[in-house]
């Protein structure tokens, strides 16, 4: 497999301006939020608040510890961390969407992050040794045999080629089951920063693999 | 991509980051709501979807809130 092919693929975007394509409603939302003004400002928020209200919904089994007006609050609290970040990057809004599309992805970012955190408070990250314990476990019948010899080259290859940076992220994202913003809090960094050395450890596994001839 | 093998190799395909997914990701939605091919005109983000369950988790809330708009 040619290593290019395993490198971030930008996006095809088609360049757009945002004035040929913008609907009228989006258009006004546009305006009345560059001309500052509060109404509009108050017509966002609230759209983030439902937004997020949604999103909440969605996870309320996640939120199981908190009261109906705890979640009311956390949804509005989110609704005020995408609001600024709604604002901030409105510049960014190309019009390849409709404005209340492009808003409400701000919400659901802001309130599932906030339950992936929220279940895991208190709680401590799993041990390497831990998780190199479930790792080895015996796969079980269901595990076919080559799948079983797989998995026995990948532990090889988690152990002997990946970072222990890389190992740590692996095991606790794809292993542990430790969300992303969790882990990236934890390690004070970001989730995009994780993700690439997620995706650093994969290839490297697969790597590891397909030289050994297994894939 | 649930198995364990699926989540430690994840996938083979040139995919986005999570920045990048979040960039595209509204009209990645909206593409699909409008039954058009969404993977073609975002290339990567198929397979960032795959192996990001954060980001598929967000996929799919956007997908149902939207969706749920145009009903």
């Amino acid at each position: 497999m040619a290593s290019v092919a395993l490198e971030y693929f930008p996006a095809t975007v088609s360049p757009v301006t945002v004035s040929s394509v913008l609907d009228p409603e989006t258009r006004a939302w546009i305006d009345d939020l560059r001309a500052g003004r509060e109404e509009a400002v108050e017509r966002l928020h609230a759209l983030l608040v439902r937004g997020a209200r949604y999103e909440l919904g969605r996870r309320r089994s996640q939120l199981a510890a908190l009261r109906i007006h705890d979640v009311d609050d956390l949804a509005v609290q989110t609704a005020d961390d995408a609001c600024i970040a709604v604002l901030k990057r409105l510049e960014d809004f190309r019009g390849e969407s409709r404005f209340t599309t492009w808003v409400y992805k701000f919400a659901i970012l802001q309130a599932s992050t906030a339950v992936r955190r929220l279940a895991w408070r208190g709680r401590e990250l799993p041990q390497e040794d831990e998780t190199w314990e479930r790792l080895h476990a015996p796969g079980g019948p269901e595990l076919a045999a080559e799948r079983n010899e797989l998995l026995d080259e990948v532990r090889d290859a988690i152990r002997d080629r990946l970072t222990p940076h890389q190992r740590r992220v692996l095991l606790a994202l794809a292993v542990d089951g430790v969300p992303i913003d969790v882990l990236a809090e934890r390690l004070s960094t970001t989730r995009n920063a994780l993700y690439k050395t997620l995706h650093d450890a994969r290839r490297t596994l697969r790597g590891a693999v397909t030289e050994r001839g297994t894939t | 991509m649930n198995d364990l093998l699926g989540r430690l190799l994840g996938p083979a395909e040139p995919q986005l980051d999570c920045d990048e997914c979040f960039a595209h990701l509204d009209r990645y939605v909206e593409l699909e709501l409008a039954g058009e091919d969404a993977d073609t005109a975002v290339v990567g983000m198929h397979a960032h979807l795959e192996g990001c369950p954060a980001c598929a988790e967000e996929h799919e809330s956007l997908l149902e809130l939207a969706g749920g708009l145009r009903r």
